[in-house]
Order: C-alpha cells, then sequence, then structure tokens
C-alpha cells in the first residue's frame, strides 16, 4: 500500500492548516491522522504516522506520542466493523454488560479481538455522551443506541450485508 | 412549567437550518451586541450572574474580565466542547439540535473578547455534530455572521471546529489547549493561566457549550431580566442531562428553583422509577461528584427541602451535600450495587488520567483493582480503609481536577455506603448473586447527620 493522500484530501489538509497561525501547522496533528486513520485501512501504521509527520514538518516522535495517547487512535489493525461499547456507569446500570457479553458470545472473539474474518472488532470504551440512551456502541461515525439483543443481531446482519 | 431560555425553540421543526433559527429570533443577539462596546458586553455577562457551565462554576463574566490584552497580540475564544464526564450528554443536545445558538452565543463572546479566530474543540466520537456545526458555520458566514466585517461592523471573525480523538482529560481547560496545539493532552501547570497564556502562547477564554449558548438570552433579554430567574448565585437557567434509572431520560432545562425531589418524580422532567422501584441514590452533577443516599437527597442535613441549584446541592459540604456540577444526573434505583458502579467509575477515571502526575497515575489504577477484588467477593475489610486511604493522597495532589475527579466518588461510596462495602467483604459468595438492596438508604434521618 503506497502512503499518499489523494489531492482532494491533500487540499483538504492545507485548509486545515490555514485555520490556525503561521508556524502552527503542529495544531493540525488531530484532525489530519483521523484523516490518516480513515485513508489507510482504519489504523495508523508507523509508515502512516511518519508520512503524516513529514505533511506537517513535525518530527516522526511528536506524531507517535500524540497517536498513543488518544484513545479513537487504532495502532493495531482493526476489523472492518468496530463495535465500540460503552462500559460506564450509567451504561452499566442499563445493562452493558449484558450486551458486551451477547456480543462476545455472538461474534466468538473477547473485548479487544477481531473475528477470523477480518469484519468485526470488539472495543469497551469509557462514556462516549450517550447516558441517557443507554446502553450504547459507536459504530464508525454514529452512535447505536438503546442496545437490546434484538438491535445487536440486527446491526451485525446490516454490517454483513454492507460488506458484500 | 419552567422557564426555557435555551431550548424553547428546540422543538420547531427545523430549527437546525439557519432560516428557520433566524425566523424564530436568531442571531438578534449578534445585531445587538456589534453596537455595544466589547467591554459593556463584558460587564453585562457580568451582571447576570451567569456561572460556568461545565462544571466549575465559576463567574463567566469574572473569566472574560481577566483576559489579557497585550499590544499586537491575537485574542482567542475557544469552545469546551469535549463534553465527556459520565451522566452528562446536554452539550450534544444544544449542539446537534440548535446548533445556530452555539454559533451566535460565540460571535457574540469573541465580539467581547476580541477574539478573531474562535475555536469550538469537540470530542472525537461526537463525529456526526462536527458536521452539523460546520454546515451552521457555512450557513452564517454565507448569511454574513462570520467572516470579514461582519454586518458593517468592522469586526471579523471565523469559527473552526476542531475534532478531539477520546480523551476525557482535553475537557480540561489547559489539557484542551494543548490538544489543540495538536499534543498530548496533559494539563499545564497554573499559573500562567489561559486568559493570560493560553494556545500559542496567546490570551484565551476557554468556556463550555451552554455557558456560550447562555450569552444568546442574557443580551436578548438583558442581564437584569436574566438574574432574576433563579435564585441566590443559581442565576437563569441550567440544562440537566438525567440517566439512569428513571421513566424519561434526556434533556431538561430547569430554572433552578425546583427540588430534587421534584425534579425526580414528576412527569414534566424524569418521571419517576422504572417499575414501582424506590430510589436508592443519585449522583447530581456528573461521575465526580458525590454520590448522596436517597434520605440526604432529598432532604439536607439541616433537615431542609434540597433544590436544583448550585447552593442547595453542596449544602453540608461533601459530609452531606454533593455538587451540581456538569449537571449530569444519575439515578440508581433500589436494585443497582454501589460497588459495582462506583467500580466502574474508578475504571473510568484509570482509563483516563493522563499519567503526568503518580498519585493520579498509580492511584487511579489501584483504587480499581481493589474495588474490583470487593466487587467480585475477593476484598478484605481492610481494603476499605486502603481505599480511603488512596483517594485521601490523590486529592489536592495533581496538577489538574482530574484527581480530585476520581478521589471523590470513591470517598462518597464509602462515606455513605460503608455497611454495603463491608457486606461485600462478609458476604464474599452471596455478593456475586444478589444485590446488598436498598437496605436503609431511604429512611428519614432521626438525627442532623454532621461530618
Amino acid at each position: 500500500m503506497s502512503v499518499q493522500f489523494s489531492e482532494e484530501k491533500l487540499t483538504k489538509i492545507g485548509e486545515i492548516i490555514k485555520r490556525y497561525p503561521e508556524g502552527k501547522q503542529k495544531s493540525a496533528l488531530l484532525p489530519v491522522l483521523h484523516l490518516a486513520q480513515d485513508e489507510f485501512g482504519g489504523w495508523l501504521d508507523v509508515p502512516v504516522m511518519d508520512y503524516v509527520a513529514s505533511l506537517l514538518s513535525i518530527e516522526p516522535i511528536e506524531v507517535y506520542e500524540v497517536a498513543s495517547f488518544y484513545s479513537m487512535y487504532n495502532l493495531k489493525p482493526v476489523g472492518k466493523f468496530m463495535f465500540e461499547v460503552c462500559q460506564t456507569g450509567p451504561c452499566m446500570l442499563n445493562g452493558s454488560d449484558d450486551i458486551i457479553d451477547y456480543i462476545k458470545q455472538k461474534l466468538n472473539i473477547k473485548v479487544g479481538e477481531t473475528t477470523s474474518d477480518g469484519m468485526f472488532t470488539l472495543k469497551t470504551v469509557e462514556c462516549l455522551g450517550a447516558c441517557g440512551y443507554a446502553p450504547m456502541m459507536q459504530l464508525g461515525k454514529h452512535y447505536r443506541e438503546h442496545l437490546t439483543k434484538e438491535k445487536v443481531d440486527a446491526i451485525i446482519e446490516e454490517c454483513r450485508s454492507k460488506a458484500n | 412549567m419552567s422557564i426555557k431560555l435555551l431550548l424553547d425553540k428546540a422543538n420547531v421543526p427545523g430549527i437546525r437550518g439557519y432560516e428557520v433559527y433566524r425566523r424564530e429570533g436568531g442571531y438578534r443577539s449578534v445585531e445587538k451586541a456589534l453596537k455595544m462596546q466589547p467591554a459593556d458586553i463584558v460587564e453585562e455577562v457580568k451582571k447576570s450572574g451567569l456561572r460556568g457551565r461545565g462544571g466549575a462554576g465559576f463567574p463567566t463574566g469574572m473569566k472574560w474580565s481577566f483576559i489579557a490584552k497585550p499590544e499586537g497580540v491575537p485574542r482567542h475564544l475557544v469552545c469546551n466542547a469535549d463534553e465527556s464526564e459520565p451522566g452528562t450528554f446536554k452539550d450534544r443536545y444544544l449542539m446537534e439540535f440548535i446548533p445556530h445558538l452555539l454559533i451566535e452565543g460565540m460571535i457574540v463572546s469573541s465580539f467581547a473578547l476580541g477574539s478573531n479566530t474562535s475555536y469550538i474543540y469537540i470530542r472525537g466520537e461526537y463525529a456526526w455534530i462536527t458536521d452539523i456545526l460546520e454546515e451552521a458555520i457555512a450557513e452564517a458566514k454565507q448569511n454574513g455572521w462570520l467572516g470579514k466585517n461582519i454586518q458593517d461592523s468592522g469586526f471579523d471573525c471565523e469559527i473552526y471546529v476542531q475534532r478531539g480523538a477520546g480523551a476525557y482529560i482535553c475537557g480540561e481547560e489547559t489539557a484542551l489547549i494543548e490538544s489543540l496545539e495538536g499534543k498530548r493532552g496533559n494539563p499545564r501547570i497554573k499559573p500562567p493561566f489561559p486568559a493570560i497564556q493560553g494556545v500559542w502562547a496567546r490570551p484565551t477564554v476557554v468556556n463550555n457549550v451552554e455557558t456560550l449558548a447562555a450569552v444568546v438570552p442574557i443580551m436578548n433579554i438583558g442581564a437584569e431580566e436574566y438574574a432574576k430567574i433563579g435564585v441566590g448565585k443559581s442565576t437563569g437557567t441550567k440544562l440537566i442531562s438525567a440517566c439512569g434509572n428513571i421513566n424519561k431520560p434526556g434533556i431538561y432545562e430547569i430554572d433552578m428553583t425546583i427540588s430534587v425531589e421534584e425534579f425526580i418524580y414528576s412527569d414534566e422532567y424524569c418521571g419517576g422509577i422504572p417499575n414501582g422501584k424506590r430510589l436508592k441514590a443519585c449522583i447530581p452533577g456528573g461521575s465526580s461528584v458525590p454520590i448522596l443516599p436517597a434520605n440526604l437527597l432529598f432532604t439536607t442535613a439541616k433537615g431542609e427541602k434540597r433544590m436544583m441549584n448550585y447552593e442547595s446541592l453542596s449544602d453540608g459540604g461533601f459530609a452531606t451535600g454533593t455538587m451540581m456540577g456538569s449537571g449530569g444526573f444519575i439515578v440508581l434505583d433500589e436494585d443497582q450495587c454501589v460497588v459495582r458502579h462506583t467500580y466502574t467509575l474508578a475504571r473510568f477515571y484509570r482509563h483516563e488520567s493522563c499519567g503526568q502526575c503518580s498519585p493520579c497515575r498509580e492511584g487511579t489504577g489501584w483504587m480499581e483493582k481493589i474495588l474490583k477484588s470487593i466487587e467480585e467477593g475477593k476484598g478484605k475489610m481492610s481494603d476499605i480503609d486502603l481505599l480511603w486511604d488512596i483517594q485521601r493522597r490523590i486529592e489536592g495532589n495533581t496538577i489538574c481536577p482530574l484527581g480530585d475527579a476520581a478521589a471523590w466518588p470513591v470517598a462518597a461510596a464509602i462515606r455513605h455506603f460503608r455497611d454495603e462495602f463491608e457486606w461485600h467483604v462478609n458476604n464474599p459468595e452471596l455478593c456475586l448473586t444478589e444485590n446488598y438492596g436498598l437496605r436503609h438508604y431511604a429512611d428519614e434521618l432521626q438525627v442532623p447527620v454532621s461530618a
């Protein structure tokens, strides 16, 4: 895989850099890492981080230390669909433990693992700000709320049909 | 019916878009503000009594008045939309459904502070809300409310949205600033305060979403009218995000004159507890604030009815009171286990500690492990005192308030529910299949409680 953003993405990155004062292009690091993760397979491999460093004229270590700090950046490959299920207090009160157990059993994986077909990754996360609509998970850009076992089944089916 | 200043138009169809928002009276506050002197707007906000809605409750006008104005150095307003405190999801609602209210409040505030480039730092997980905000900003710009020479006032202003990437700590203002600069979210030592040296060492004001939105009604109705709403130093309205074991979880705008009991049981608000269960405990201001058992929640130690405002919620200090915090209202019914709930919160804070200060980095992990073992029936009686000791050693010994935020829930759980912890230790097998239940936690207090 060659590590190179499309022209369109490079223009977008140029626009992002202009949001900050001259010489403060490092401020674009978080947004550019989001773009890179979306573009290059859902995770940040070392060559990808090095590429981002070169785009922003910063040292690779400045990218690594940021990528390893924030929980949304994946430093290992992940499945095509990532179930990020909240397990913090308010979700726990509404049965998130059962939902996590159900997904584990249904996909036959543990938390942090990916199914052998590379389709699903299960991750537990801490409070995503959907406490009133618990239990919930993040799937890609959106939240799936008021989860039940039936809803989990439907989401898995939906993902499978999207993948085909 | 209580007064609504922020959500009064929330149910108007199409209010998310510019045209409907403007038709409903949107952007009037900008028209008014641009005809005023910036310093007069700061005075107006001071007079309104508005307090920061992110959790700390610091007077907003006073915060604004601290901003340094060195010659030739740009200043910045940064909106803190990193809402991450468990139980809190009010800013999300405002941004998702009435994005222009935040943009409007930010334009007025940017003008008052002299910020020509302002930023909204939003938590990374609110990815779709980033799109909503960017669309609202584009609409505002098309209609001459942002950009160069806004409404012929000579004032230029741009607003940009910056997405975080999953770190609770970035809700702390100096960590947020670090993150905005493209770094790890490690809080800075204060002083210097952001008002003197904030983002890129420039004077910076960081305000919560709801705080900036509240500037709009303050400008529209005037500080005096705004200050008449509420009680004492709790002026205006407050958004409460209610969750846990209640019939109607969601966002409620309150005017801070209703009682906690009414808030939980009235159909206008939470609508009571599902399945006729009884209330066991409540964390009224986001996971960091002390949990209170039902009896102390409704009545202060002095025997007064506890109200939903800053002063009444904190009445009695931490011995018998709690805090308004961020307004993340978490209700636990009689079937919930306080040990388990506290364990999930300890796990949260361990996960979110930035690792900079050792009391927090080591202490949060230690508390999580001990709570887990008590919860799993593997705890010793001495563990309870050890937990107490650890939280004491974290509190006040860290650069930022995350240490305190991690210590308080553990302290309050032991303070008020010690017998539940002891029951876990004494019943290592039973506690795996049964909960301690309600017991005496809702009983009327017979004698005034003291520390």
